[in-house]
């Protein structure tokens, strides 16, 4: 087994299973928060669903965090290797003139959407274990609209926002089809899997940014 | 026409390098790529100075010497052709170009503009052949038939050249389309399924061991080979390893 | 007695090889393991035969100048390889292979070697194909098959316009299985500079590690020369820049004859020189000659017009057209041989009708071709009433498929489209049949050097038929060498590692450091390059595609002269420790510089036209080559005298007991 996570094309494999593991879950999270737009109440539901329900909490979470873990831990081991693999720099290098920015560029456009949800964790994650687990807040069902688009207020936090959803969408441009590639399916369907891509990786963060401007452009009123 | 040239000039492996300025006029446009470095090299020789060593053997672009990195580019701005094959008709008077060596950890520059690339010999003496001693009574050559689109896949990913464009314009350095290349040749062959499970991992662990990168499907490496090597042999290798790797 | 002893077996011809095999000493497993064979050259006649020796048990080094032994020029080779399956059921069979390369050879090559050649081809495709070789094939999953010129058969294999490399990396996956086994220690970027002999044995070589600049001593109980042919004494060839006759020439110097030397092939089918810088030609496949049909135009106005851009070849109405080839030899037409198809063409750029800027130039038309596709695809596809457009995209595309990569080489060289306009074709050296003098058994005439492939002469007389080189080069390596230097070795199991320490090394080390010291040490006049192009100069103006007595002697004279001067002012930059590529290219050119004056020697003393030999005194009165079976029917084998031209010749008469010996003729 050790062996196997050595190989190279092993922690490819690592990789595409959890970031395809983080895209799925990512529609999951724009469903519930979409529903913030449409009815405060099923959004409260959700909310207090998704942080009460203990297979959620005590399952789900714990793979959730690990995924991202692996993802971004792996994905920075395998960019320290890849460059150590070129150790004197080219004086010219055109990657432009063969290969794509977005695809060039992982590192950067994930550690930004790794700091983001530092941010994020700070946010709400945090805030909710803190709630829950340390001040031990007795049930709450119906803060969670008001708590959210709280956060919106502050114009700086919605543009963070913005344009991490952004960098997102240029990591999930690459990455969704790329992880097809990385565990060994390149076939008839791959032009279609690349279109869907395009889409998934447009519609998805848009819905986010959506709703970050909605709820920033419509405050709650005190 | 004339030209400015960035040349990477290194004494041997040990010595620093570094870029030297050049310039040259007279270039036709009918001269190819190297014939030009020849005009340079002369000249450099007629003033008592070393000439720029480069790797160039059949010219015709079948034997993958060529590793030169031509304005960023292996083998430079043209598509499907190696340095030898680019003509100067590609550049015009005045053009600055700059010439490195393919660069990754696992190609050590020895000369100028020569690297040594066994580490790609030793990926495909871990198993880039299928085991059978030479008889003169193997089955008859028409006994199996094979079926022709799996044949002509299989011819198209055995035309590697060997030379490294690959992993020069990987931005990881990563040997995979070159690996892959020889297990996709074998796999799609029922001559070569025989042994698919040990060649897959024997020549990766190797692929490993050389301190190439890893693979993050760019596909810079099929935009610039020479061979036009599909990246789909990658996603049939990735498959064979993982399918390896299962069967234990 | 004659001092050339072929060791040809006795009895019928076509149970000479098994009875052979069956007399021949072997060596024992065991003892195998305590035998060292070096094997000089990695194209495919070395590397088969280094992993073949490597699988029997020998210990195996080999050696190339290359960084890897993939890169041999084998690689380079388009077209195909022939085999005597016959699975197109057109006839084919060892006999025929064996008669058609015997009368494409123009009668000047041993019955018994030829016979054999043709008896393996069919075992070097099962091998080739057990190796995963991915040759072409058909729709039903059998192997296809293509027609070469000088036959009538379709017997030639090929891997699209690539065969060479696909043969030649299965060898090196051959090699590479024996590598991983430690039974071949491959040496990557070292050159054979010298032959050691110890008591008249073959026992090693030295040769300098190109990257250290070290010189080293290896010894061996055996030494295999696979070191390809010395095409390069043209500087301007077909050849790989670095291909060279040292190996060869150094073991000639140490007592090798030298077969045939002036037997050199001139392929019909490359693309033009196009200035005085170039460094190297670039060859067409002869399968292109299948297809496309050659031609100049017919009036001297029209060459002359099509020469100054004034008139475009696709102007020329088909009755303006000269297609000399089917003109001439209507029964073979543009697949006659190769040496019959240059000459024609040198003819006709001689008489003025040459079509590129230069005057030489004939060009080679796939229009017809392209159109008998298209209409050919047109029915199959169901296309009734198909216009001129669909016919002609149609054909394009089966062209493409077929050439695709020969003619994207051409267009990237040329900068035309060779779909919409002829290519221009004009030919260049390509293969020399001439090499190291070998007996049946592959042995020069030093007792423990063998040779085999392009360096050694055997097999192809005076002109190599397409096709052939890959076939001879595998079968010395896969199917002879291995088994008949057994027979040499077995007199070896009880001698014991062979030392470095002897004097006979030091002497020949000690030989090769004053040479290079004396290369290093010259006036500094000028580059390598500068008598190397000189050399080429005189070899192709006077040794080249027609050659006659006086030019020949001139050339003698003008290489002597060439060669001194070169030794006192050639001029090599750098030092001869560390990588030095000009102290490399010296020391090949030093070597040309003997040998293309003894192939002028050999060409001046045979009187007579055969193959790729034309002595302009001796033709038809149509301008077909003159034989002269009575004088000539020998191989000219040279012993080294201290100069070239002391060279003394052997003849090895050539004995036809199975073939009518008449005269060749493809009309």
């Amino acid at each position: 087994m050790s062996a196997l996570i050595k190989s190279s094309i092993a922690r490819k494999v690592v990789m595409a299973l959890s970031g395809l593991f983080l895209v799925l879950f990512l529609l999951l999270h724009l469903s519930i928060n979409l529903s913030s737009v449409i009815s405060p109440e099923t959004f409260n539901q959700w909310s207090h669903f998704m942080g009460y329900n203990p297979l959620v909490q005590y399952l789900m979470q714990p793979i959730l965090i690990a995924g991202v873990v692996v993802h971004f831990v792996m994905g920075i081991v395998l960019e320290l290797q890849n460059n150590r693999a070129r150790a004197v720099k080219y004086a010219q290098f055109k990657g432009s003139a063969n290969a794509s920015w977005v695809s060039r560029n992982m590192i950067i456009t994930g550690l930004v959407v790794l700091a983001f949800l530092g941010l994020h964790f700070y946010d709400f994650w945090i805030h909710e274990m803190a709630y829950k687990y340390v001040e031990v807040n007795p049930q709450d069902p119906t803060r969670y609209y008001a708590e959210t688009v709280e956060k919106f207020e502050p114009i700086w936090r919605t543009v963070i926002y913005v344009v991490s959803f952004a960098l997102l969408s240029m990591h999930l441009w690459h990455g969704f089809a790329s992880s097809f590639q990385s565990m060994g399916l390149n076939n008839k369907y791959t032009p279609n899997i690349k279109k869907f891509t395009k889409i998934y990786a447009l519609i998805v963060p848009l819905g986010f940014v959506f709703i970050a401007l909605y709820h920033h452009l419509n405050p709650l009123t005190h | 026409m004339n030209l400015q040239l960035k040349i990477w000039r290194q004494q041997n492996a040990g010595s620093k390098g570094k870029m030297v300025d050049y310039s040259i006029s007279g270039v036709e446009s009918d001269m190819s790529f190297l014939e030009m470095l020849d005009v340079l090299n002369e000249s450099l020789i007629n003033k008592g100075e070393e000439p720029i060593a480069f790797d160039h053997d059949c010219r015709e672009g079948i034997c993958g010497s060529c590793s030169l990195m031509i304005n960023g580019e292996p083998h430079g701005p043209d598509r499907l052709i190696t340095a030898c094959q680019l003509h100067m008709r590609k550049f015009k008077d005045g053009d600055t170009i700059v010439i490195e060596p393919f660069r990754a950890k696992a190609f050590p520059v020895i000369k100028d503009l020569i690297i040594d690339r066994t580490a790609f010999d030793r990926i495909h003496q871990a198993g880039g052949y299928i085991s059978v001693n030479t008889s003169g009574n193997t089955v008859d050559a028409n006994a199996i038939p094979i079926d022709k689109h799996k044949a002509d896949e299989a011819m198209d990913a055995a035309t590697c050249i060997g030379c490294g464009a690959c992993v020069a314009a990987c931005k990881n350095a990563s040997a995979m389309l070159f690996t892959s290349a020889k297990v996709a040749q074998f796999a799609l062959l029922p001559q070569g399924r025989v042994e698919a499970t040990e060649r897959v991992q024997n020549m990766v662990r190797q692929m490993d061991l050389e301190g190439f990168g890893n693979c993050t499907n760019t596909g810079a490496c099929e935009v610039e080979c020479p061979k036009g090597i599909s990246l789909e042999n990658i996603a049939r290798m990735n498959r064979e390893y993982l399918m390896a790797t299962s069967k234990g | 007695m004659n001092v050339l002893d072929s060791k040809i077996p006795t009895g019928p011809l076509a149970e000479k090889w098994t009875k052979h095999k069956n007399e021949i000493d072997l060596v024992n497993p065991a003892n195998k393991r305590n035998i060292n064979v070096i094997i000089v050259g990695t194209g495919l006649a070395g590397a088969s035969s280094a992993a073949t020796l490597a699988e029997l048990g020998y210990n195996v080094k080999t050696f190339c100048y290359q960084d890897s032994p993939r890169r041999a020029h084998s690689i380079a080779a388009q077209g195909g390889i022939n085999a005597s399956k016959n699975y197109q059921g057109d006839g084919d069979s060892d006999y025929r292979l064996f008669y058609d390369t015997i009368k494409g050879g123009d009668y000047r090559s041993r019955e018994a070697n030829v016979y054999r050649l043709a008896e393996v081809s069919g075992n070097i495709i099962d091998q080739c194909v057990a190796q995963g070789v991915p040759f072409a094939r058909e729709y039903g999953g059998l192997l296809d098959n293509r027609s070469f010129g000088g036959v009538l058969v379709s017997r030639t294999f090929y891997a699209k316009g690539q065969t060479g490399q696909q043969l030649l990396l299965g060898a090196y996956g051959a090699m590479n299985r024996q590598i991983q086994r430690g039974k071949i220690k491959s040496y990557t970027r070292h050159e054979m500079l010298d032959l050691v002999l110890i008591d008249g044995k073959a026992r090693g070589i030295i040769a300098r590690d190109l990257v250290s600049g070290e010189i080293e001593r290896h010894a061996a109980h055996a030494v295999v020369l696979a070191t390809g042919g010395y095409g390069n004494v043209f500087y301007l060839s077909t050849m790989a820049m670095g291909c060279n006759v040292t190996a060869a020439w150094r073991a000639h110097r140490r007592g090798a004859f030298f077969a045939n030397p002036c037997f050199t092939q001139i392929h019909p089918t490359c693309i033009p020189v196009s200035g005085d810088h170039q460094s190297k030609l670039t060859l067409m496949s002869e399968s292109l000659r299948n297809d496309g049909r050659i031609w100049v135009p017919k009036r001297l106005e029209d060459a002359q017009n099509i020469r100054e851009g004034k008139l475009k070849p696709t102007e020329l109405k088909e009755e303006d057209r000269d297609y000399f080839l089917e003109r001439r030899y209507p029964a073979f037409g543009n697949l006659v041989p190769r040496d019959v198809a240059s000459r024609a063409a040198k003819e006709r750029c001689d008489a003025g009708f040459g079509v590129n800027k230069t005057g030489e130039a004939v060009y080679l038309d796939f229009a017809s071709a392209i159109e008998r596709y298209g209409k050919e695809k047109a029915l199959t596809s169901g296309i009734k009433n198909s216009d001129k457009n669909t016919i002609t995209r149609l054909g394009e595309e089966i062209v493409a498929a077929k050439y695709g990569n020969l003619f994207q080489m051409y267009e990237k060289i040329v900068d035309e489209n060779p779909y919409k306009t002829p290519m221009m074709i004009y030919p260049a050296v390509h293969y020399t049949m001439g090499g190291l003098w070998v007996d049946y058994n592959l042995q020069t005439t030093i007792p423990g050097c063998y040779s085999a492939g392009e360096a050694n002469f055997s097999d192809h007389g005076a002109n190599r038929l397409g096709a052939s080189a890959l076939m001879q080069g595998l079968a010395d390596g896969y199917f002879v060498l291995p088994y008949t230097i057994g027979d040499y070795l077995s007199d070896d199991i009880q001698t014991g590692p062979i030392s470095t320490d002897s004097p006979e090394f030091e002497a020949v080390e000690n030989g090769i450091n004053e040479r290079i010291d004396r290369l290093m040490s010259g006036s500094g006049k000028h580059p390598v390059d500068y008598y190397h192009k000189k050399l080429g100069k005189i070899m192709w103006n006077k040794c080249g595609m027609s050659r006659n007595a006086e030019d020949l002697k001139s050339a003698i004279a003008e290489i002597t002269a060439l060669r001194k001067d070169f030794w006192e002012n050639v001029k090599i930059p750098g030092s001869k420790e560390g990588m030095n590529t000009e102290l490399e290219k010296a020391g090949r050119v030093a070597d040309f510089l003997e040998l293309g004056e003894l192939f002028a020697k050999d060409a001046l003393q045979r009187n007579e036209s055969c193959g790729g030999h034309f002595r302009e005194e001796y033709q038809t009165p149509e301008g077909e080559a003159l034989r002269d079976d009575e004088n000539y029917k020998y191989v000219a084998a040279w012993e080294y005298k201290g100069e070239p031209k002391n060279a003394v010749l052997h003849k090895e008469e050539l004995i036809y007991e199975n073939i009518e010996v008449k005269t060749r003729s493809y009309k």
